[in-house]
């Protein structure tokens, strides 16, 4: 095992919750009112799991994201409750979050060419992350990260490392925030949309580099993304966020297999897969357009495009819970926030009740 | 379905304009609300100025001279000729906004259509930057003097000096702003649709790129009432006895000691337009930017 | 009876900027009331070829024609005439309407700019029959584009393109800044609309598994040129490209079962550049299975039965390598 490898395995056991997310609820003040982007979100990150979060653009995760990493505006106002191991992040002093930022939690972000300083070599901001943090030397720091940039798969790191950003490729950069990121030994990563702005054929260099962190150094990983083909491949558990809540929740082949909430079914249904829509078929489409609100309601957010939604939608927010449908028995871990979830192909055909 | 309607951030009736919202950011904006009652208040007193000025300005009274602020008749006082100050002083700050509206129209006119053509057509961009540097690099003061020597000191010749000093800045902010917007998409489905170069450029570039004159302009009026100020003084300008809140300053420098009020007052004044027409070009900016609303 | 013109016709297409050779010889054919999807990553020159089709940029040599007509050298007045047989769909929607101009003028200044004579009723008239068929209220007309969603917009600019009633549509990424479920419903728009007008359209993405519902024939190109083109069925089910198989093994598919069963084709992140494109075959220094003659010869077009494709190892009888069949591992040293 290279010194990397040896200095980032994590210290817990895999499988105890890393991060704890709890009822975090953000909302900003804009011109135009009060604008509620994360309502009560709760999630946890086990050791070692790889948790996506998925959702269309509005749904708040990335703003979910940025506030688990501390990297919210002022403006933004927070309550609820994010435990990284046991500290409490939200409300912490600067010099708590200036500690954890970075060492403890790392952040990726999408565009890898305005993340990277274009006039340092990658070697050096590698380097300064260390310098920093661990108080290596320079030198000890310029031969981590040439370890650093082989361990993200660039070959020829060690000529690599002293590369200016503009002489690598969008893959290549990324590859370079994800080294930066990873360099400290972070606990936990959050990697935003960490290949939306990248071809194809570099994403699938991408995610398997992320699960090599995870293999190699037991890196715990929350991926944001809209796109669930990314989801598929790469996550061990699901998070389907809609308008700020959460709306369904599950291990991925479970929720793949069958989605409960409507929208996710939507989702689903709307994504372009290879050989499924060959023919005359239609994409499904999900009518109408993702609410900007000002206040959470008492109510389901989604009623107003769901196919299935009645009165009591409309009444009250149905809250995430384990889905039982007739006489099944519910799956472990697989909750949703809906009053008429999608009817299990495993059960009877039958009306379920929540 | 009234639990889901929701105060989406622009909401609003069908054809919500530009326009519309701009002035409703800049209602909100103390700082854009109080520069704009300190502007419209000096217009008015400047343009009613011959009919509401309590004394005549050239009416000297020599029995009266030096007056400090508040003697009876003469709320901000007499200078060294008996003359009202404050009166003096109303026409004085009409003349400069004459001088700076006329200058900066002269730039606008000149130098939005220069602007636009070195944006749009490469070609003319290099003789058109070329004509700019020039400009640029000759004296604002030396053309001034130039033009008093060739055609005499007066306050067109003043303006025609402060516009023509004020091209380049026209040009240039123009320039970028076309060039920035002939990239977009929508000019390139124009093109495609058979637009011809002056139909963009009028349809669809000019329209765009009013925030950015509007501007401009706001922010130039204060350089030209200052400039206007700097001719004056020098004589290069506004001749006595005609009133110019330069000719106030130059002249009432030699009796400062004996009547401060005559020298102080009239800077302030320059100084409170400048202010004003900056406070207000600032927040204009702000209101027009299109992020801003987020 | 004389045959109908293809809708377009384009050989060897070169568009070089400076040194820069963003198209190095296309040539491609839809005939008339085909779809077509032009495939390939970004620095591929895709876009490029759509600008070029248009005549946003004017082809350095090559030959463009419209509906049978040769329109690469034409001058801008004699394009004019044959300006509403094609017509461009982009790909950003905050950045293609005109942000000053009503929906209603937006989607009104083609026929304004066409010269025929027509008034302000019918004008109206019309613009409210594009949008009614573009799925929007004809009172959107009297809104400005930033009233409406990405994908309002998106309509808008179909609406604005179809309403010359063009032979020809360029959808240039029409898609890709849209949320998922958004470009379900536009795509499923272009499609009948397609269906019921009948115009021909080349569809420019970066997403295979997005035209695989609307496109009639594929083309794909890298660094320039094109690697493979072929029936939709074909492509799609027998890639005879390694570029190709590449593409469609790393679109990742939303069913984590058969996803994680796949084989994973790792191609490498160090893209060439189009300043200075590798030697021979320009796909050569990321391909698995590049062997010596990649680098020495530029790979012929070969046609088979089910297309083309450039590629030394494809034969004229259909024979086409696997790229799965290489080790991984060897491409990233």
């Amino acid at each position: 095992m290279t010194t990397v490898e040896r200095a980032g395995t994590a210290s817990a056991a895999v499988g105890t919750p890393v991060l704890e997310v709890h009822d975090l609820s953000v909302s900003f003040t804009t011109e135009g009112g009060t604008v509620s982007a994360v309502d009560r979100v709760s999630l946890d990150l086990a050791s070692g799991e790889i948790v996506g979060m998925v959702g269309e653009s509005g749904c708040g995760k990335s703003v979910t994201a940025m506030s688990i990493a501390g990297l919210l505006p002022d403006s933004a106002r927070v309550s609820g409750s994010v435990r990284l191991e046991g500290t409490e992040l939200v409300g912490a002093r600067e010099s708590v979050l200036r500690r954890v930022r970075g060492k403890e939690i790392a952040y990726i972000f999408q565009e890898p060419m305005t993340s990277l300083n274009p006039v340092l070599t990658v070697g050096r901001q590698i380097g300064e992350v260390l310098q920093v943090h661990e108080r290596m030397s320079k030198r000890a720091a310029r031969a981590r990260a040439v370890e650093l940039l082989s361990l993200v798969g660039i070959p020829s790191a060690g000529k690599r490392v002293d590369n200016y950003p503009h002489q690598l490729s969008g893959g290549m950069r990324q590859r370079v925030m994800i080294a930066m990121a990873v360099a400290c030994g972070p606990k936990v990563l959050v990697a935003d949309e960490p290949t939306t702005a990248l071809d194809v054929t570099v994403q699938a260099g991408i995610l398997q580099v992320l699960r090599d962190l995870r293999d190699r150094l037991g890196t715990t990983i929350l991926i944001i993304t809209h796109d669930l083909g990314v989801i598929a491949d790469i996550a061990d558990r699901v998070v389907v966020m809609y308008a700020g809540r959460v709306v369904e929740r599950a291990p991925v082949t479970d929720l793949f297999a069958h989605p409960y909430h409507r929208y996710t079914a939507g989702l689903l249904a709307a994504s372009p897969t290879p050989g499924k829509h060959a023919g005359t078929e239609r994409l499904q489409e999900i009518p109408g357009l993702v609410p900007v609100l000002s206040t959470q309601p008492d109510a389901c957010t989604f009623a107003d495009r769901c196919p299935a939604a009645d009165e009591q939608c409309l009444d009250s927010a149905p809250a995430l819970q384990l889905v039982r449908t007739g006489s099944a028995v519910p799956v472990t871990g697989h909750l949703a926030a809906c009053w008429h979830p999608c009817p299990s192909p495993r059960t009877q055909p039958q009306e379920t009740t929540a | 379905m009234t639990v889901l309607t929701v105060p989406m951030a622009e909401a609003g009736p069908a054809g919500t304009s530009r326009r519309t919202r701009v002035l409703r950011r800049l209602r909100r904006n103390p700082l854009a609300v109080v520069s704009f009652v300190v502007l419209a208040l000096a217009a008015v007193v400047a343009l009613l100025s011959p009919w509401i000025a309590p004394h005549e300005v050239q009416q000297t009274d020599f029995a009266h001279t030096f007056s400090p602020p508040g003697t009876p008749g003469h709320l901000l006082g007499t200078d060294d000729l008996g003359r009202d100050v404050l009166s003096r002083i109303m026409l004085g700050a009409r003349a400069s906004l004459q001088v700076a509206l006329l200058a900066v129209a002269t730039s606008l006119i000149i130098g939005v259509p220069l602007g636009l053509a070195a944006g749009y057509f490469r070609a003319w961009d290099a003789v058109i930057s070329r004509f700019t540097d020039l400009l640029l690099a000759f004296p604002f003061l030396i053309m001034a003097v130039g033009l008093a020597a060739i055609r005499g000191a007066s306050l067109t010749n003043a303006a025609v000096a402060i516009g023509i000093a004020q091209i380049p800045g026209v040009i240039r902010v123009v320039r970028s702003d076309t060039l920035r917007l002939k990239s977009l998409d929508f000019v390139a489905a124009a093109v495609v649709d058979g637009a011809s170069d002056p139909w963009v450029l009028a349809r669809h570039i000019l329209p765009n790129a009013t925030s950015v004159i509007l501007v401009q302009a706001t922010v130039a009026i204060p350089t030209a009432i200052l400039a206007e100020a700097v001719l004056s003084f020098l004589g290069l300008g506004i001749q006595p006895p005609s009133p110019s809140l330069g000719t106030m300053l130059a002249t009432a420098q030699q009796f400062a000691a004996r009547a401060p009020w005559a020298a102080v007052l009239p800077g302030v004044v320059i100084m409170g337009l400048a202010l004003a027409f900056n406070v207000f070009g600032d927040a204009l900016r702000d209101a027009l930017d299109p992020k801003g609303d987020r | 009876m004389t045959p109908q013109p293809n809708a377009l016709e384009l050989e060897d297409l070169v568009m070089h900027f400076g040194p820069v050779r963003a198209v190095d010889g296309v040539s491609l054919t839809i005939p008339k009331g085909r779809v077509t999807a032009l495939v390939g990553e970004s620095g591929s020159g895709k876009s490029t070829v759509g600008r070029c089709v248009v005549r946003l940029e004017k082809p350095t040599a090559g030959v463009v024609r419209i509906a049978g007509i040769d329109v690469t050298q034409l001058t801008r007045r004699q394009l004019r005439r044959h300006r509403s047989d094609v017509s461009i769909v982009f790909q950003d929607p905050a950045g293609s309407l005109d942000p000053r101009m009503l929906v209603g003028e937006i989607v009104a200044e083609p026929l304004r700019l066409s010269g025929k004579r027509i008034t302000r009723r019918d004008r109206e008239a019309r613009v409210a029959e594009e949008l009614g068929r573009v799925g929007l209220r004809a009172e959107v007309a009297r809104r400005y584009p930033h009233e409406l969603s990405g994908g309002q917009r998106q309509r808008v600019s179909i609406a604005r393109a179809l309403i010359s009633e063009p032979k020809l549509l360029i959808a240039d990424e029409p898609t890709s800044a849209l949320d998922v479920s958004v470009q379900a419903s536009v795509l499923n728009l272009l499609a009948d609309l397609q269906r019921d007008i009948g115009f021909a359209c080349l569809f420019i993405t970066h997403d295979l598994s997005a035209v695989e519902y609307l496109a009639d024939d594929i083309a794909v190109m890298y660094l320039g040129q094109l690697v493979e083109k072929g029936p939709r069925e074909r492509v799609f089910t027998r890639p005879a490209h390694p570029y190709t198989q590449a593409l469609l093994a790393a679109a990742p598919v939303a069913d984590p079962v058969r996803q994680r069963q796949r084989q994973p084709v790792l191609l490498g992140d160090d893209l060439p550049s189009a300043l200075d494109p590798p030697s021979g075959c320009r796909f050569r220094t990321r391909c698995p299975l590049a062997f010596d003659r990649c680098a020495t010869e530029v790979p012929a077009q070969v046609e088979f039965a089910g297309g083309m494709a450039a590629c030394h190892l494809v034969q004229p009888d259909g024979t086409r390598p696997d790229v799965r069949a290489a080790d991984p591992s060897e491409v990233l040293s």
